[in-house]
């Protein structure tokens, strides 16, 4: 497909401009020759064109409401139309975020209740609903247990880390100046309790647990867990991203979280857009409200205003309030699902996962066989062993029975790792579907490697030669 | 209502392959005194006409204005309505990052088209397929001017936006970087000898506005000199991008990294969020920069293809090691600013034109009044200050009418009492504008 | 296959190598085995010349498609030389990592550190017991 410089033509335009209604000036005396550009680069495309070019785009794009997209960790479930619908209301798209709060208060109210709804679901005391996304959140999670130490006067400087960890959260400490240590998993994919005894000291800020962990499987010893780490004066961190195994089963507050961050474009069904806009709000216990990104939605009788009243807060993390259109969905979201419609939520997205091992284990490894929660952990190591078929060859031949492959190489713990997500909204005959398909494509590699090694061969383009893409990077088109 | 398609015969099946009796047998694993039974405080579920009911009436007790005439970070542009429809394409909004590049050519040419007309825009090299908005964008390129250096000081203009100091300073605290303040002199520019003075072997960064927060063009190639020669780098940010259209970007006058706000690229006001971070930086940094990148190669028999690049600069792979943690940016919001760059094309030029026209009716019309003073002498884009007798009287008597007035700059900066600051865009008309000067004489 | 282990030199377990010189300077890059783990190498960070490294400090920094590797200094000095042709081709690291593709030459500052090295047959042992 042509890019959208190859189509474009001099003297083309798609949006004009309407002609002024007050006095044009000399724009080179009222400003300066100095401090004007000289050319203006951007294509010049008719609308039909530009509408052809970006449709005939979306066409080569792979969507959940094209098909199944099992993405471990990233929870791809359907993304439903009335939120979108909702979120289009002029009254909620329209005003600046300088609007005075008078005129806001719709947007006060939604946003004041969305924070006590997520307060309920997850068993924490407030919630901040500024950071952008999963791991702007996770940020402004370490931020504050950085400041919440500063304020004890205690200089601890390690952050304790499950090996089977996102790599965000790593990255996050170290942004926040924390050391990072290591935390061994156990036989059976939990927190090595010996390890962690040994590890949890005084120096130790915090432990940054992902429950369920990134292998889907829930933390039997997480009292034990908290117990230890709290034990030492330190903090539980949790990684809500898997927090659609467990809505209405169990809440962090409770099991002894401090802070835990969500991604409201996985757990609340809000749209990934191709990577983003998603929305991170972060969860506190009462020993951590203090310190709380500000401004602050606070309620006096039935109005709402914004606050920036607060000390020790860590300041902001982004300009404004937070993506407040995200937000919006994400509300209406739990509203339309109430609390019986998350809960089953949950136990559809857990009983389908679960159903997926059973069907799949007798083909691929399984690493931990036992109960996962919503995602279920492969390896392709048998694959590999059997005719050097790697997952990442598995992966691309599913794309040729039409699916968004699974997660793939994650987490790093699991040699050759497939991670199944497939979420609540899927039925039992698209999961019956994908197992047979994966189930083919076991025997294909048995029988024919060469068959699964060069798919996919349904797509626009082949395999992609991401060596030369890291080699000589292109990442800016220039005319030749 | 919810949307799990499960019927009780495919729930009695699976369990049964399964081999559990019961759906509680799944959560076995969490530990008996902490299982729920249901979620407190959470009304019950609503149909979807009840749902759309119930939120119509939470949007209706917003008050939407005839007329805004605040900018100060946010502003309000007229959306071509190409790019609603193509935003809305199921294909791409329901998609996730394009980790399958195979499946996503659709959305990372998109991007990459988008990467380069933010390059030319800002004058620089490259540009990252989008950070989260303006101010942690901002935050974000200092963060990484002190990593690359080992420095550890950073050098902000006061007339920098507020928040986007703030942020800043957040940023900067989190990391043990100190950040030291430069006021502006009484043009509205930033003042360099007062740079100068600050400015020295343990600066990082200097980071400028240009338009600034004042609405006033700054004058960047000479804070570029002042900082390179002690070895520090610049970083020029923005809020109001479609002052590109006519202004000199900041990539063009030597600036290390161009970043700042998207959101008069196409997306909506939306009480500010979601926004668009653009993040772009001369070639040398490339290796260095935030993010993702989407890079073009080809396929095994030749055919030009897309996929996301250097990746071993993010979070998932660096771990530790990473210079930022983003993963999901908003990626969307690119797109929505990629359509209407392509949609307006050099148009961006009359459309800036238009807004510089505009804003000098305004401000000569508030001139005309009683007691209205120019405040700073510098050229501006289209935001501009004025003093007036009261400026809280004013900003009362424009909300009756049902007016936004302009921003209170008192409260972040106390020495502009009554100071107002006014943006008038290509949706105010000159009736409007006419009826403001009226109402506040 | 890794080619084999040339014994003209000493090896670190991270599989780095060291070449020593009687004037006291040394050539190190990594070895065969190291470059094949790392699959398609597409950059090298290398470092300043001047650079002062102590045993075991991270010298270099190798970067394949999908991950990032510390090249560790195996003994102590200050980098005198830096091999540019890999700025421009890095994948002479994977076609040659024993001859053309070194990555730093070094002054040391305690050849005694050499003592603490393996030979090339314990270096093969180790590769050995690794597989196991």
């Amino acid at each position: 497909m042509e890019l959208i410089f190859e189509i474009s033509k001099p003297g083309r335009a798609a949006a004009g401009i309407p002609a002024s209604d007050v006095p044009s000036i000399n724009i080179e005396q009222a400003i300066g020759r100095k401090y004007l550009r000289d050319d203006l680069d951007l294509p010049e495309l008719a609308e039909i064109d530009l509408v052809r070019h970006y449709t005939n785009l979306s066409r080569r794009n792979f969507g959940v409401d094209l098909g199944f997209y099992p993405l471990g960790s990233c929870t791809m479930k359907y993304n439903p139309k009335i939120n979108e619908n909702v979120a289009a209301l002029p009254g909620f798209t329209g005003l600046h975020p300088y609007a005075d709060v008078k005129s806001a208060q719709g947007n006060l109210h939604l946003l004041y209740d969305m924070q006590k709804s997520l307060c309920a679901i997850f068993g924490m005391a407030e919630f901040t609903l500024q950071p952008a996304a999963g791991a702007h959140g996770e940020l402004t999670g370490v931020m504050m247990i950085k400041k919440y130490f500063e304020k004890k006067g205690q200089k601890r400087r390690i952050i304790l880390i499950p090996d089977a960890a996102h790599g965000t959260n790593p990255a996050s400490s170290a942004l926040c100046g924390f050391e990072i240590r290591e935390l061994k998993s156990n036989g059976e994919g939990g927190v090595d309790i010996e390890h962690l005894e040994s590890l949890m000291t005084e120096d130790v800020a915090a432990l940054m647990l992902t429950n369920p962990n990134t292998l889907g499987l829930f933390e039997r010893n997480i009292e034990k867990v908290a117990a230890i780490v709290h034990g030492k004066g330190g903090l539980l961190y949790g990684d809500g991203a898997n927090a659609n195994a467990f809505l209405g089963k169990a809440r962090p507050g409770d099991l002894g979280f401090d802070v835990i961050q969500l991604n409201l474009h996985k757990t609340f069904s809000t749209p990934h857009g191709g990577g983003g806009p998603g929305s991170g709000p972060v969860g506190v216990s009462n020993a951590l409200v203090d310190f709380l990104p500000v401004p602050r939605v606070v309620r006096k009788d039935d109005k709402f205003k914004w606050s920036e009243k607060f000390p020790d807060s860590i300041g902001r993390v982004r300009a404004f309030y937070g993506n407040f259109n995200v937000i919006v969905k994400a509300y209406t979201y739990i509203r339309s699902l109430g609390a019986e419609g998350l809960k089953h939520a949950t136990e559809m997205a857990v009983l389908n996962a679960n159903y997926i091992k059973e069907r799949l284990k007798p083909y691929f490894d399984l690493p931990y066989d036992r109960i996962c929660m919503h995602e279920c952990v492969f390896s392709g190591n048998r694959q590999v062993a059997q005719s050097s078929v790697h997952t990442s060859d598995i992966a691309k031949k599913l794309i040729d029975y039409g699916y968004h492959p699974p997660t793939i190489y994650f987490p790093l713990i699991v040699h050759e790792a497939i991670m199944i997500e497939p979420t609540e909204t899927e039925s039992k005959e698209t999961l019956d579907t994908f197992c047979d398909a994966m189930i083919a494509i076991a025997n294909e590699a048995k029988e024919n490697p060469d068959g699964v090694k060069n798919a996919p061969v349904t797509t626009p383009v082949s395999r992609l030669d991401e060596v030369l893409a890291a080699r000589k990077p292109d990442v800016c088109w220039k005319k030749s | 209502m919810d949307y799990c398609p499960h019927t009780s015969d495919d729930v009695a099946q699976m369990q049964s392959v399964i081999g559990i009796s019961s759906l509680d047998e799944l959560f076995a694993d969490i530990p008996e005194k902490f299982r729920l039974k249901h979620i407190p405080d959470i009304p019950e579920a609503l149909s979807e006409p009840e749902t759309l009911s119930f939120m119509s009436s939470l949007s209706q007790k917003n008050k939407l204005p005839h007329v805004t005439l605040t900018g100060a970070g946010a502003y309000h542009h007229f959306i071509p309505a190409v790019v609603g429809h193509i935003v809305g394409r199921a294909e791409i909004y329901t998609a996730y990052t394009p980790y399958q590049a195979e499946i996503s050519q659709g959305i990372l040419q998109a991007i990459y088209e988008y990467q380069t007309m933010i390059a030319r825009l800002t004058g620089t090299e490259i540009a990252n397929a989008s950070m989260y908005d303006g101010a942690s964008a901002t935050a974000e390129a200092a963060v990484l001017c002190a990593k690359m250096s080992n420095r550890n000081k950073m050098i902000v203009a006061r007339s920098v936006h507020p928040e986007y100091r703030q942020v800043l300073r957040t940023y900067c605290w989190a990391n043990g970087y100190t950040v030291v303040e430069v006021p502006c002199a009484p043009s509205g520019q930033i003042d360099l000898d007062a740079l100068q003075k600050k400015l020295d072997d343990q600066t990082a960064a200097v980071i400028v506005q240009s338009p600034n927060v004042f609405g006033v063009i700054e004058d960047i190639a000479p804070a570029v000199d002042a900082a390179h020669q002690k070895g520090a780098l610049l970083v020029a940010g923005f809020t109001e991008g479609t002052s590109m259209g006519i202004l000199k970007p900041a990539g063009t006058q030597g600036a290390d990294f161009v970043v700042g706000e998207g959101q008069s690229f196409g997306n909506p006001l939306n009480y500010g969020g979601p926004y668009l971070g653009i993040f772009a930086a001369k070639e040398k940094y490339m290796r260095r920069v935030p993010g993702r990148l989407v890079g073009a190669t080809v396929d095994k028999n030749g055919q030009r293809g897309f996929v996301l690049t250097l990746q071993t600069r993010e979070q998932h792979i660096r771990r530790e090691k990473a210079t930022s943690n983003i993963c999901s940016n908003e990626a969307l919001c690119a797109l929505a600013a990629g359509v209407y760059l392509a949609a307006l094309g050099k148009n961006l030029r009359k459309l800036a034109e238009l807004n510089v026209y505009k804003a000098r009716y305004l401000k000569n019309r508030l001139l005309e009044l009683p007691g209205w003073q120019d405040v700073f002498s510098a050229p501006f884009y289209n935001e501009f200050v004025l003093r007036c007798p009261d400026a809280g009287k004013v900003n009362k008597k424009l909300k009756k009418e049902g007016i936004v007035g302009g921003y209170e700059l008192e409260k972040d900066y106390p020495e502009l009492k009554n100071a107002l600051l006014f943006c008038a865009t290509e949706m105010i008309s000159k009736e409007d504008m006419d009826k403001v000067a009226d109402l506040v004489k | 296959m890794s080619k084999p282990n040339p014994d003209d030199r000493y090896y670190s377990r991270d599989h780095e190598w060291v070449i020593y010189y009687s004037d006291g300077t040394a050539k190190v890059g990594i070895t065969d085995y190291a470059q094949e783990m790392l699959t398609d190498i597409v950059f090298v960070d290398l470092p300043e010349i001047g650079r002062k490294v102590v045993q075991h400090a991270t010298v270099a920094v190798v970067e394949s498609v999908k991950s990032v590797s510390d090249v560790f200094a195996p003994i102590s000095g200050e980098v005198i030389d830096v091999n540019a042709v890999l700025e421009e081709t890095p994948e002479l690291l994977n076609q040659d990592a024993f001859g053309d593709g070194w990555i730093v030459k070094m002054r040391l500052s305690n050849p005694d550190e050499l003592k603490m090295l393996l030979t090339a047959a314990e270096y093969d042992e180790m590769l050995q017991e690794e597989k196991h």
